[in-house]
């Protein structure tokens, strides 16, 4: 095969980030940024998302989709740093401690949904992100009216005036840059953040790791087909939850890092939108709905940032209104899913019609 | 006792409970002396707002789609009517009018575009009518924006470009069906404009599923393969079931926005459809089963717990908005209780 004809496959094969990156390099030039600029925001921004981007891997490989589920790691991670400021636990220790605090949390969420997607089979994702939008009214009910109503609390700095419920936003000060600012370099504007990039990686082996161990094989065998996993003897409910409470802890750690490095707490919104960037981001990389890989990770959170910062400039200078770039990188964000959702399904749809007209 | 079991499974434990909780929250409304008589308007009110959007899902669910999350598109759609006859200078009625054909118009487009796309993702088409829906709403968003409306009306008094997050229908079409007849009793309102414009919709979408298409509609969704089997096209008749669930949202978006006096632009859409999924829902419907009397019950018993919790939770808890969050509690979770419940109905 000649050089043009794989450098043909090459491109039709990873259609998606090939074309994130024209895109993102034609913003860049209209919108006039300096690359220097860009490599500085989009590192900042590497540092707060890989995580939780890396959580939705290990539920792709074992065969329930994208899981915006998350959110409820989120959440967790949340309910924890709330803790830690209450307690005034600051410092590397406050975010260490909300580490610990955040995990049986988010087992138990894990576990709860997994529960409901064992019994969703077909229709993981949409319930995932239904159970996500239900699970955030829980979470107000918890944050609104139960501390402080039912459950005695007393701390001013967090609480609203009348004494029940949470602030909207909490200054997070005690934590902030906990992680970052222990080992980092800094040059100019940007500052790279070595320790939390270490933690990244460790993650990103471990995940590797596991996928190779037994554990990780029954995964991927139930992730390729439910009813020969459960014939060669898995147990495929129960290794479908052990998948979702993996992501679920991995996805409250995520957003841990995440808030340690932006410092506040939007206690009601925090959390809302890190199913759905998470999952374009993965998306943008290369990932679908069968296949993500650590790789594919990292290059989507780089190209989905990168347009994330680069398009109200690129509004600005084209018709003078950074809310259009602010209001198509929403677009792109639920675009990108949909397509490539569509894609798949449509695919499989062939592909199952493929087999029917064989076996005729 | 077995007899009531089987009498409980067949009603649904999920309006049981909803049930019990509307009694509940009467009680409580009557115990704080609360104002009956604006209750009971505020749930006429509410539920013929709502009603149009809940009946949408009816074709798209028998057509074998499922819900349509989508919904969004269509309300877009009756959204742009609006605009536009805003735009044309209309007033009244005849902007109502003008309104719905173009509406119309744009939902029979764009119901044919989502229904060949749907057509492709047999299986998943709630996930991706969801994330359809959403970017169309974000699209549009750049559409108010950047569009050359010129209307005073609509555009921002000073400086600002593009048009306003509300506009006001103060001067156009405000009220054009509550106000048509508008009845008094004892201080109790009953719009029965806004009552017969929907009665006579749903009688239209109830005599469509008596009709040959309708019943061959009907047909391809609860069995596609019987239904290509006796010579129905099941995905021109999934086509058909999305348009006129995609139209019955324009006309619903508008319905909603007179009875509101707002037209909502830019975010507001991205949510609407969950309300009428629950509704439907909670009116006893299925993703494979729906009728004109799920949508009646779903959104009167929907709307009715919506505007009595909002008093009486003030009245318990005057700061912070619980029943904002109940809401958010209760739609979203018979929305995923009725999720996995697919499976099991088979």
């Amino acid at each position: 095969m000649s050089l043009l004809q794989n450098i043909k496959k090459g491109i039709r094969n990873n259609i998606v980030p090939v074309v994130f990156t024209i895109l993102c390099l034609v913003g860049a030039i209209v919108a006039q940024a300096s690359p220097f600029f860009l490599l500085s925001s989009v590192v900042v921004r590497l540092a707060r998302n890989l995580l939780l981007v890396f959580s939705l891997i290990i539920p792709v490989v074992s065969g329930l989709g994208l899981n915006f589920g998350i959110v409820l790691g989120a959440m967790a991670a949340q309910i924890a740093l709330v803790a830690v400021t209450h307690w005034n636990i600051t410092g590397l220790g406050g975010f260490v401690v909300a580490a610990i605090l955040s995990v049986p949390l988010s087992i138990l969420f894990g576990w709860l949904t997994g529960k409901v997607l064992n019994k969703a089979k077909g229709n993981e994702m949409i319930t995932s992100m239904m159970l996500g939008f239900f699970a955030n009214g829980l979470y107000q009910l918890l944050f609104l009216f139960i501390l402080g109503g039912v459950i005695p609390m007393v701390n001013e700095a967090i609480m609203l005036p009348s004494g029940i419920g949470i602030k909207n936003t909490v200054s997070l000060r005690g934590i902030k840059y906990a992680l970052d600012d222990v080992i980092k370099i800094s040059y100019g504007s940007l500052t790279i953040p070595i320790l939390t990039f270490a933690v990244i990686a460790l993650f990103a082996l471990a995940i590797k790791f596991l996928l190779q161990t037994k554990l990780g094989q029954e995964l991927r065998c139930v992730g390729q087909d439910m009813n020969i996993a459960a014939t060669s003897g898995i147990d495929v409910d129960k290794m479908r939850i052990i998948a979702v409470i993996m992501s679920t802890v991995l996805a409250a750690w995520g957003q841990l890092i995440h808030l340690q490095n932006i410092g506040i707490l939007q206690t009601y919104g925090s959390h809302e939108q890190v199913g759905l960037f998470a999952v374009a981001s993965i998306l943008i990389g290369g990932a679908s709905v069968t296949k993500a890989t650590i790789g594919q990770a990292v290059l989507g959170t780089f190209l989905f940032h990168l347009l994330f910062i680069i398009s109200p400039m690129a509004g600005q200078q084209l018709v003078g209104e950074p809310q259009v770039g602010e209001y198509f990188r929403a677009f792109v964000a639920y675009g990108v899913i949909g397509v490539s959702l569509a894609l798949h399904a449509w695919q499989k749809q062939q592909a199952q019609k493929d087999k029917l007209k064989q076996e005729i | 006792m077995s007899q009531i079991k089987k009498f409980i499974d067949n009603f649904g434990y999920t309006r049981i409970i909803i049930i019990l909780f509307l009694i509940l929250l009467f009680i409580a409304a009557f115990a704080l002396e609360l104002q009956t008589k604006s209750l009971i308007s505020g749930i006429l009110n509410r539920a013929g707002m709502n009603m149009l959007l809940t009946l949408a899902m009816v074709p798209s669910i028998q057509s074998g789609t499922g819900l349509n999350f989508g919904l969004s598109i269509g309300i877009l759609c009756g959204v742009l009517g609006a605009v536009l006859s805003i735009a044309m200078d209309l007033t009244g009625g005849r902007a109502f009018f003008v309104a719905n054909v173009l509406g119309i118009l744009f939902a029979i487009v764009a119901g044919y575009v989502y229904g060949l796309l749907l057509n492709r993702v047999k299986t998943q088409e709630m996930l991706i009518g969801t994330y359809a829906g959403f970017s169309v709403v974000s699209g549009m968003c750049m559409f108010w924006i950047l569009a050359p409306f010129k209307s005073p009306k609509m555009i921002w008094p000073y400086g600002g470009r593009g048009l306003r997050v509300t506009v006001s229908l103060e001067d156009t079409f405000d009220k054009v069906l509550n106000n048509f007849l508008l009845g008094q009793y004892n201080g109790i309102e009953v719009p029965w404009g806004l009552y017969g414009y929907i009665i006579l919709l749903c009688l239209a979408v109830w005599l469509f599923s008596r009709s040959k298409t309708g019943i061959a509609m009907q047909t391809a969704g609860s069995n596609p393969r019987f239904a290509e089997a006796s010579g129905i096209n099941v995905d021109s008749m999934r086509i058909i079931g999305t348009i006129l669930s995609t139209v019955l949202g324009a006309m619903g978006i508008l319905v909603y926005a007179q009875s509101y006096g707002f037209l909502q632009l830019y975010t507001a859409p991205l949510y609407m459809a969950f309300p009428a999924v629950a509704a439907i829902l909670i009116g006893g419907a299925t993703v494979r089963k729906a009728s004109i009397a799920h949508v009646i019950i779903g959104t009167f018993l929907f709307q009715a717990l919506l505007v009595v919790a909002l008093p009486v939770t003030n009245a318990v808890l005057p700061e912070g908005n619980l029943s904002e969050v109940v809401r958010i509690i209760i739609s979203n979770g018979i929305i995923v209780y009725a999720l996995t419940r697919i499976g099991g109905g088979e």
